[in-house]
This record gives C-alpha cells, structure tokens and sequence, in this order.
C-alpha cells in the first residue's frame, strides 16, 4: 500500500485550500526555476528514466513520446496540448485534478513544454466540466499574476502560455487527433496517421498530446527524482496512479495507489469491499469502459498494471474499475456500453460508423433473449470486423467489452435465449 | 519494397496503394481518388505490411524503404470482405433502380468482395434526400460517405458548401442550410460520388449506362476544348462525360458542358427556310439555295459579307472564306463581339503559357476577365495552382468588383485602363511583384478587348508582358495570354476568317449593312451581333439553332450542332482538335462545311474539295499549325497592338449569365433552371413571378 509521503496528488479530496498559496505549501511550484535549469535533455532523460507511461489509456512511455518532438524549433512553433476530455465512462480521475490539484497541472504543463521547446500550452477540458474549468481558470490567473508563467515563467526567461478550451461533449474528442481537429475549429474526426502529431500537430506544427495526469505527476517526478517514482510500483508499470472505483461497492472514491496493486487489496482497502462480500462479485471491468470485463476468478489474483491485465486480455485503460455483483445484468450492461460506442462514433471510416450501431442492435437483442444461439458468433465476428480496421482505436474500444462478455460469459447470454426459446414453445 | 513477394523499385511521395498499381495490384477503393486529399475513411483499401500492429489503408501510408506489403492474402480478403459488409448493412438493395447501376464501383467490388446473402437482420437506415439544385439529384440512403463530394467542393471547385453534419451512422453529407451548390463545376460530383448517391438529375431515369454509345469528341461551349464523352442512344444525345487530358481539363467539365445537351434537341433548325412575304418558310435545299443564288446573281462581291460565329467549326470557316474570295468579298470576319484581336500575330491572340501552364507560373495578372465564368476548368487550374502558394494573383476589371470571389485569393487592382498603365510603366506595387517573379503571367479576356480601344489595351498588354519579364524566351516562358470564349476564334483567327485587303470587321459590316452598302450578309451561326443593325440585307443563316439570327433571316441553311459533325475546332492555347459525329443532324440538316461546298456548286463558284480529307487538307495548306492534331505549337512572340488612347470606361465581363451563352446553352432547360436559381440569389424575392 502507498506510503502517504509516496502520495503524489496529496490535496485530491480537495480538503485543503487549492489556490496558489495552499497549494505552494504543499510544495507546488517550488523551484520550479531550478527543474528547467536543467535544461531539455535532462528532463526528457529523467522522464524517461522514470518509466512513466501515459494515463490516458494507452500507456506509451512519456518520455519517448516527448523525444519524438523535432529537438530544433524550425519556423514551426511547437505545442503542447493536455487532453482534460475525459470522457471515458466510468473515469473521474482528471476532474479532480481539475479542481483540486490544478496548479500540479500547470506546473507540469510548464515543464513538460520547455522540455519539447513548446511556448504554448492548450488544455482542451471536456465540456460538461464547467466547474472544473472555473477551477482551473482560476489557478491560470492566480499563475499569471504570480509571474509563475507568462512572458518569463519563474523567473527563468522562459515564455509560456497556458490556454484553456472546453469541449463540447463528445467522446471522439478525447483521441488526441480528433482533439487537435477540434481545437483547430473543425469537426471532431480522427486523423490518419502518419503523419504522428509530433510531425503534424495542431495547425500542422509539432505537436504532443498528453493525459491530465501524467503532466500533472511530471514535476513531483522532477523534485523527487526519476528513481524514487521508478521503485514505485513494478518494472516497466511504475509510480503512482489515481484509480476510480464505482459500481457495486460500499464506498466509491478515487485514490491513488501504486501501481501493480492486487486488484481486491485496492477494493477491500479504499472502497470498502464489494457490496455484500467479495464472493458477491461477479465481473469488474478494470479500466474503463473499453477494456474487456474480468470475472471474478481472475478479478481474485489479477494485480492492476499494464502488463498485468494486458496478460489477462484486458487493460489497465484509465484504471477506472467498475465493478458489479451479482445482481447485474451483464448483457444488459454491455449493451449499454455499446450504445454509447454507437452514439458516440464519429462517423468517418465504415467498420466503426456501420459496425457499432450493428454491435448495439445485436447486443440489444442479446439482452433480452429475442435473439437466436447462432448470432453471438456473429456478434463476435462483427468485433473482429472492426477490431484494429478503423482509423482510430474508437472501433477497438468498442469491440473490446463485447468481446470480453462473450468470453467470460457466454454461458449467461446462452441461457437467456434458450429460456426464451423455451417459452415460446411454451406459449405455442 | 515488396509487394506480394515481388520486389519493386518506386519513388518517395507515392501512397502504398500507388506502389501496389505499379506493381500490377487492383487494390479496391472508394475514397481515394488522385485529385483529392486522402481521406482514408472507407477502410477498403486495407493491406497487409510486415511489422505493422494492425493492417493498413494502403491509400495513406506513404510507401518507405524495405516495406513488405502483402495484398493477397486469405486475411486481406477477409477483412475486404469484412468492409464491403458493413458498407453494405445500410445501403439499399435498389441497384435495379438506380442510375448509377452498371457503372457503380460499389456494385463492382461487391462482385469481388461482397457475399450473396446479409447477415444483417435489422432495418436498413434512411436518410432524407438534400436538395443541391437543379443539377444534382441525391438520393441520400445510398450514400457510404466517402466524402468524395465535400473534398471536391472544398479543394478543387473552391465552395465550401458541402460538409458531414452528425456523428456515427447519423452522418450525412450535405449544405446544413439547404441551397443549390454555387459552383460552375458541381456536376462532377456525380463522376466521383462511387455509388448512386449522386446522380445527374436532367439525366435521371432515361437510360441505362450501357443502352449508350459513347464517343469520343471535344466541348465547344467555352474555348477550352474540354475533352469530352459524348453517351448516345439511337438519334438522342443523352449526356455528356468528361475525358481525361492532362493538358486541357484533367478530368473536370463545367455544368454548361455537362448539361446543356438537352439543348440540342430544342430550337433545331432541321430543314432550309425562305422567307417569303415576310415570313420564314420550309423550304428545300434547291429552293434555298435557289433564293441565295437568286439574290447574288450580278452582285458585286463587295457588297457581300460574312461573320463566323462562336460555334463555328474549321472546316466550314474555311469554306466560306474561300467561297468569299471566289465572289471577291474581302468582307468576312469571324469575331463577332467585335474584339480587337491582331490576327497579324499568333502569339497575340492565344494562351500562349498553356492550361497546364499556368502550374509553373508564381504571379498572374487578370485583365478583363472572370475566368470563373468563361473558363471555370481553366479557373480550377488557377486555383489548384492558387492553393500551393506563392501564387499572387491580381485583378483589373472583368469583374463585378472587389468582392467578386474566384475560388481563390486575388488582389483587385481596379477596372479599367489606367491600371495597366502604371503596371506597364512600372509605377504600380503589383509591377513589382511581377517583376520579381520568375514566371509572371497575364490572362487577358474579351472584356478588355471587345470595346473601341480594344487594340491599345492589346498594346499595353503586350507592353506589360514584355517590361515585367513574362516573355522569356530563353527559358521558353511565354506568359502572355489571351483567354477566348469562343470555340471558334482561334481557329477562325488561324484561317485569317478576318477582313481582307480593304474588307470590313464585324462592326464595319454591321455599319455598311445598315447604310445600305453592304446588301447581303452571310451569318455563320453568327447568333452574338445586334441583329437590327443588319438593316435591309439579305441575310443568309447557317447554324443549328433557331436563334437571334435564324429569326433575322431571309435563308436559312440548317447545319450541324457540334455533336453531330466530324470537326476541327482550335482551343485558346491553340491545340487543334476534333469532334467525332456521334449522332447524325437532324431532318434535312447537314455537315456545315458540305453545305457550303454545295452552295458554291449552285453559285457556279465550286470550291475544290469534294471529301473531308480534301478540306483538312485545305487546312493544312492555309496555315501549317494544323498538322499538330492534338498539340500546342508555340507561337513566335512579336510585335501587335496599338499605342493609343484609351477610354476610361471599366473593363467589363464578357459573360452577363454563365448559364446562357450560345444557342445551345440558351435552348436548354437545364440551364435555364441554373439561370433562374442564378437570378433567384440575387433579385428575386419569392414573391415575384
């Protein structure tokens, strides 16, 4: 368990003052001179050296990610742009960064941007996230006043801006290149890829894209130094990292743990156990809607990492564990998720514009038994149509939790339609 | 790279699905199209390459050293298969129906990819069908988004009036606002669109795509010589497509092109007319070339005249210049809007850069012209070359003003004379731009030289080309250039279809006609002159239409519209062309130029060629640069124009309706439905009519 001096977002509950000053007291912004003193290379090494991977899902190494920007500024300006469109249900990790820890945030936005020699900073925040656009909004003038960044941020000679741009809602703007679309005014699509945003980003200049929580973890990281976040957690899935536990259990919260914790360990201990007792436990989808669901035999021993859940064919994803007992409807939950994959397509390539509202009526069929035994291995079939066929991993995403359902639980949709079929008999 | 085990050598740039053409793989697609960007949206270009996590979309994957693309496989063809599916789920079953049927790519691939029963159970989607105006029919449900349409619209014809509103399986194409399309190129949306979403509406539900006969010809309707495809069932032309020329219109036509067939069934002059007592009756070829050879009968050849029209074609000029000569009348003319055009000099009247030109050029002068209007293909060559940048382009006169939009950035220097001028001295800023690029051009259009200072304006153009560096002749640059809108000119101009020694231009004739000097005027399809000013003439019309001068007419001689005669026709940079007959005249009409060999014979004048050969070969004779069949001779650069006066009057367009222009476009419904939609932006308020 995370000693409390590991502990990172130490303000995420919000319960202490969140302005600039309370925030400075906990350590915030202090010698923040001194980390870009360090100069380009060294913060991408130390980042690297971490072993910090993305939060936002994907979990590709930070650091790479930001080697891959030109390390020369040609007329091109570099950007950095944090992606706050969180989106994926189930996730409420960035809001609370949002509002209570929103100076990590900038901080880490000033120092992730000197590292890849971008002035510029965007932080697309997901429409519906009006308070937390206050609160941030707030930090950024508290910032600007406190010449932390502006024109020449902490003192160092460094211009920095950081602009903020709320979203409109949709889902689809969360993959970092229907974002930078989004944010250049236009409709909210994927871009084809290569040319990767580090190339062609936001106005066709060198662009990163990074979660809210992995620039907001990066200047502890700085201070604390890349070893300290590396012995956190396991080899190659380090550090810390906030985990979202909804669904059916007695106490849902976000907390931040390390890494690699043994999935019932971080139920039982943060979230009060399992409503009715961990053998009341049926499925827990472990980050995210687009992971694929766990039953409870592998929920017992999985440990949550990358690696680990990767092994199990699910993912780690936002680490946003929802978790549901045996009073739920399976099919009926998936179906759910695979209308929201419906509603929320863009609409550009066909597997995912034709194949999710597919998915959804077939799901919806499946729930309520009306459909027939042949057509789960067609509604399988369909996910694999799509799977890794579409421009962005929206189409995976939407694949994944069907597939994960027919996997473990075949056996429930199966018996839904022979109890129906049986009642039809029955009523003939 | 390796493409199925085969090793090819390609160059960098291209897309891996271009590297696996050359390599001799159909790979199926509908987004991709060369001319637009990659959209890579339709997923059914996808392949397999080696090291990559996922298949690709070959279509936008630049092709890199030691790629290891396999196209081949049992599990490319699945996921095909797996494409064309769910391409198919929501598209409807009404192939039997639709117009597209035949030629529709996705009819095609599911011949290849798609399977012969659908697993999808539940209801397939429907969308409202858009209205985009008269041209255009949409039948929305069948539409697989590719977005062909919205990339032609935004990137090639400069509107940006179609785009995707909604998400998912909602998506649909469209103008959000409902509204006709304002682009003078839309039709070729309904090439591009890959199913039958979009379909030619004048043509819809007449024939199917392979009840047709197609032949291949050349558009004379703007003086571009757009290669064109002309689809015939028995005598009716059914539509015109475009060709693929790289040198003229790559693959585009404009609408007028496309759609002002249906005005060669209306308004047909199909036997001779006399007029008699005052009205124009049916009549016989003998009785009218009878009342020709009547009225001439101890003429003195100078009382004859003859103005060409813009449909004109060669063959017939030629005729009629040298049945002229044989009567002794120096009085023929083939520019009928009056243009100062120096026939002395070729390079003075053609497009001397070139259309595909003009993609080498970096700075370009626009002088009395909208080339929206006279040219839209030449225009989208403009502006493809606009869009790479480096391009300025700047504007004088021609125009409605400084607002006027041409799809692409210009700069509007004023509207009349005096502009050029100050450039031509050098005084002007966009002198300097000139002088600093390194292949300056200039377009110099009929409205600055259709007006009584025509050849001083031709002068100072000629002197601005000349002082801002646009001839360069060591470099081969030549960037002066003439933009016609007739399809005749050029040709007429090369055949000296021009007042001889002594004879009268168009404006002369009409002047002698009226005073009484001139007593019988011969018009070739000469349909653009003030008709009244002919005065008590005899006038004999030859053409197709029943137009301004068939109802001037004392004879009529009923010729063939451009579809139904094999003819030479020389576009504006000067390649001569031809059109191949793909419907016979109609009734009693004729080939133009026969009509002529055979009035001569009447008038005891017998021109000396009996066979088409004969008369290309007569072409050949008076001016060589009609050997070149298909090419651009370059012109020797010399001295035309005249120094002079000019008037401050602005330089006016030569087009007031883009829709009506000849006798063809203004007997087409299609057109007069643009027309009206065209008046309807602008004046009409709903209320009136």
């Amino acid at each position: 368990m995370l000693k409390d001096q590991d502990r990172i977002f130490n303000n995420i509950y919000g319960l202490e003052d969140t302005s600039l000053n309370g925030c400075k007291k906990r350590g915030d912004w202090n010698k923040t001179k001194s980390i870009l003193a360090k100069g380009r290379e060294k913060i991408i090494g130390e980042i690297k050296a971490s072993g910090l991977r993305g939060r936002g899902g994907a979990g590709f190494s930070t650091g790479m990610k930001w080697s891959f920007m030109p390390k020369e500024a040609s007329e091109r300006p570099h950007y950095l742009v944090i992606n706050a469109d969180e989106g994926e249900p189930g996730t409420c990790k960035d809001r609370e960064i949002l509002r209570n820890e929103p100076h990590k945030l900038i901080e880490g936005a000033l120092v992730a941007a000197f590292a890849m020699g971008a002035n510029t900073a965007y932080c697309y925040v997901r429409g519906e996230f009006y308070r937390e656009t206050e609160a941030l909004q707030r930090a950024v003038d508290e910032a600007y006043a406190a010449g932390l960044i502006g024109p020449d941020a902490c003192g160092s000679g460094y211009a920095f801006d950081f602009y903020i741009h709320r979203g409109m809602g949709a889902y689809i703007c969360g993959e970092e290149s229907a974002l930078i679309e989004s944010l250049e005014g236009k409709k909210g699509q994927p871009r084809l890829k290569p040319p990767f945003p580090a190339n062609v980003g936001l106005y066709g200049c060198p662009t990163t894209v990074n979660n809210v929580e992995t620039i907001a973890v990066t200047p502890a990281i700085m201070r604390r130094g890349a070893n300290w976040f590396a012995d956190l957690g396991k080899p190659n899935n380090t550090g810390t990292k906030l985990f979202n536990i909804s669904g059916h259990v007695n106490n849902p919260c976000t907390v931040e743990e390390e890494m690699g914790i043994p999935l019932k360990e971080l139920i039982e201990k943060h979230a009060g156990g399992v409503r009715g007792g961990w053998e009341n436990l049926k499925a827990i989808i472990p980050g995210g809607a687009s992971v694929p669901m766990l039953p409870k035999s592998i929920c017992d021993t999985v440990h949550m990492d990358f690696d680990s859940l990767g092994e199990v064919k699910s993912g780690l994803g936002t680490a946003a564990v929802m978790v549901m007992d045996q009073s739920t409807d399976l099919v009926r939950a998936i179906c759910r998720l695979s209308r929201f994959y419906k509603h929320e397509s863009c609409g550009q390539c066909t597997p995912c514009r034709e194949g999710t509202g597919w998915m959804w009526r077939m799901m919806e069929r499946l729930s309520d038994g009306s459909a027939e035994l042949e057509e789960i291995d067609l509604l399988e079939e369909v996910t694999r149509q799509i799977e890794g066929h579409t421009i962005c991993a929206l189409g995976d995403a939407a694949a994944w939790p069907v597939q994960g359902l027919i996997r473990h639980f075949r056996d429930d949709i199966e018996q839904r339609i022979i109890e129906r079929i049986a009642r039809d008999a029955e009523a003939a | 790279m390796t493409i199925d085990g085969v090793e090819i050598e390609v160059e960098a740039g291209l897309t891996v699905l271009q590297a696996c053409e050359l390599a001799g793989k159909e790979i199926p697609r509908f987004c991709f199209h060369e001319r637009l960007s990659i959209a890579g949206n339709c997923r059914m270009c996808l392949v397999h390459m080696e090291r990559a996590p996922k298949p690709i979309a070959s279509c936008a994957m630049p092709v890199a050293e030691g790629m290891v693309i396999k196209t081949d496989t049992d599990e490319v063809r699945k996921m095909r298969r797996g494409v064309m599916e769910f391409l198919l789920i929501n598209h409807p079953l009404d192939c039997p129906i639709c117009d597209q049927g035949g030629e529709c790519d996705l009819q095609d691939q599911a011949m290849g990819y798609g399977t012969d029963r659908g697993r999808f159970q539940d209801n397939k989607r429907a969308v409202k069908d858009k209205e985009l105006g008269p041209l255009i029919k949409t039948i929305m449900t069948r539409c697989i988004h590719c977005t062909r349409c919205i990339r032609f619209a935004t990137e090639i014809a400069g509107v940006e009036e179609l785009g995707a509103t909604g998400r998912g399986e909602n998506m649909e194409v469209g103008t959000y606002v409902e509204k006709a399309l304002t682009s003078e190129l839309s039709g070729n949306m309904i090439d591009l669109c890959p199913v039958g979403a979009l379909t030619s509406k004048p043509y819809a539900y007449t024939a199917r795509s392979w009840e047709l006969k197609n032949t291949e010809s050349i558009d004379v309707l703007d003086a571009l010589g757009c290669n064109i495809r002309v689809d015939t069932r028995g005598p009716e032309v059914m539509r015109v497509l475009p060709r693929l020329n790289e040198d003229v219109n790559e693959e585009w036509i404009s609408d007028k092109t496309r759609f002002a067939c249906d005005g060669l069934k209306r308004q047909r002059l199909d036997k001779p007319f006399v007029r008699r007592n005052g009205k124009l009756e049916a009549a016989t070829w003998d009785e009218a070339f009878a009342a020709i050879a009547e009225q001439l009968k101890g003429k003195d050849g100078k009382s004859i005249a003859a103005i060409a029209g813009d449909l004109a074609d060669c063959e017939s000029m030629t005729a009629l210049k040298d049945l002229m000569a044989k009567l002794g009348s120096p009085h023929t003319d083939c520019r009928q809007d009056g243009a100062k055009l120096d026939p002395s000099l070729r390079a003075g009247y053609l497009f001397n850069t070139t259309i595909a030109g003009i993609e080498a050029a970096d700075a370009c002068l626009l002088i009395g012209t909208n080339p929206r209007l006279e040219a839209p293909v030449l225009n989208a060559r403009l502006r493809k070359r606009s869009v790479q940048g480096g391009f300025p382009v700047a504007v004088v006169g021609g125009v409605t003003g400084a607002d006027v939009d041409l799809t692409y950035t210009t700069q509007y220097l004023g509207d009349g004379a005096e502009v050029l001028k100050s450039i031509a001295a050098g005084r002007h800023d966009f002198a300097k731009v000139l002088k600093a690029a390194n292949r300056p051009m200039l377009i110099l259009g009929q409205g600055a030289l259709a007006r009584e200072d025509g050849d001083v304006i031709l002068g100072l153009a000629r002197q601005i080309a000349e002082n801002r560096g646009m001839i360069d002749g060591k470099n081969g640059w030549n960037g002066f250039n003439v933009l016609h809108t007739a399809a005749a000119r050029v040709g007429g101009l090369d055949l000296g279809f021009v007042p001889g020694k002594g004879g009268l231009d168009t404006l002369g004739i009409l002047g002698a006609a009226q005073n009484g000097k001139i007593g019988t005027v011969f018009l070739l399809g000469a349909d653009e002159i003030d008709t009244d000013r002919l005065g008590d003439a005899f006038v004999i019309y030859q053409g197709h239409h029943g137009d301004r001068g068939a109802h001037r007419a004392d004879v009529v001689l009923p010729g063939a519209a451009y579809t139904e005669k094999n003819a030479t026709f020389v576009n504006t940079e000067g390649r001569v062309q031809q059109t191949s007959l793909a419907t016979f005249p109609p009734g009693d009409a004729r080939e133009d130029w026969t009509i002529i060999r055979a009035l001569s014979g009447v008038l005891g004048t017998a021109l000396p060629y009996d066979t088409l050969k004969a008369v290309r070969g007569r072409l050949v004779e008076v001016n060589a640069a009609f050997m070149n069949l298909g090419e651009v001779t370059p012109a020797p650069w010399g001295a035309f124009g005249k120094d002079g006066e000019t008037s401050a009057a602005p330089f006016r367009c030569p087009i007031d309706n883009f829709y009506m222009t000849d006798p063809i476009s203004r007997a087409s419904l299609t057109m007069a439905q643009c027309a009206d939609m065209r008046v309807g932006e602008t004046g009409k308020t709903g209320t009136d009519g």
